[in-house]
């Protein structure tokens, strides 16, 4: 399993989301890392009462392995399904970094 | 204390002493990352005056933050002594305009006890 599969596996058996993309951004970004940024869209009812500070912290939580190695960068865009139907939420491509990879 | 507690006591002093305070990599005239670089034209299109710290000039809070805020990346965007999040965060307040009426808020309160201390 790829680095890119094993978060969405993690990302699907906790929060069992709606809807779910996974963008793996690193060619934006300047150096060799070909696993490094990626941008988050998860839809998922367990969002529905959490802040979007708190809806944050849990994927970070989840992610925590991947965020203190390989992954320099994770976008995202988390909302419940209600928010997702209400529509207007796209996902919004992120900014280049500088390169300096720091 | 230790100097890990030293850390936090002074993290936790800034957090609550500064009403916006944004943990940025560089400065806000020249940001090292184009995340702390968005965080930062987002501020200042807002309007209102704002601490911020260099993380790549602060190893020591570069490395403390994290475990305080349970956030693990920067920027950091800390109002009223609460974690707001980092770039996505403040993108989707500032266009919902949810984060200029909450700064404005908090620089007003801010502004109203300093006149009270006058």
């Amino acid at each position: 399993m790829n680095l890119e599969q094993q978060m969405i596996s993690k990302l699907q058996a906790e929060f069992e989301p709606e809807h779910l993309e996974l963008l793996n951004e690193s060619h934006m970004h300047a150096g060799i890392a070909t696993d490094s940024h990626f941008n988050l869209l998860l839809v998922s009812q367990r969002f529905k009462d959490l802040k979007k500070v708190q809806r944050h912290q849990a994927v970070y939580k989840l992610l925590k392995k991947e965020l203190s190695g390989p992954v320099h960068a994770l976008a995202l865009h988390l909302y419940s399904p209600d928010e997702w139907l209400a529509g207007k939420q796209e996902i919004h491509a992120s900014p280049n970094c500088e390169g300096k990879n720091i | 204390m230790s100097i890990e507690q030293n850390i936090e006591e002074t993290i936790k002093e800034q957090i609550n002493s500064n009403p916006i305070i944004l943990y940025m990599k560089g400065d806000p005239n020249q940001p090292q990352c184009g995340f702390s670089s968005q965080a930062t034209q987002i501020l200042m299109a807002c309007g209102e005056r704002f601490a911020y710290v260099d993380i790549l000039s602060n190893p020591e809070i570069r490395a403390n933050l994290p475990k305080i805020s349970d956030w693990p990346t920067f920027p950091q965007l800390f109002i009223g002594g609460e974690l707001v999040g980092g770039c996505d965060i403040m993108t989707e307040l500032y266009q919902s305009g949810e984060l200029k009426t909450l700064l404005a808020e908090v620089s007003a309160t801010k502004a109203g006890e300093e006149k009270e201390a006058e």
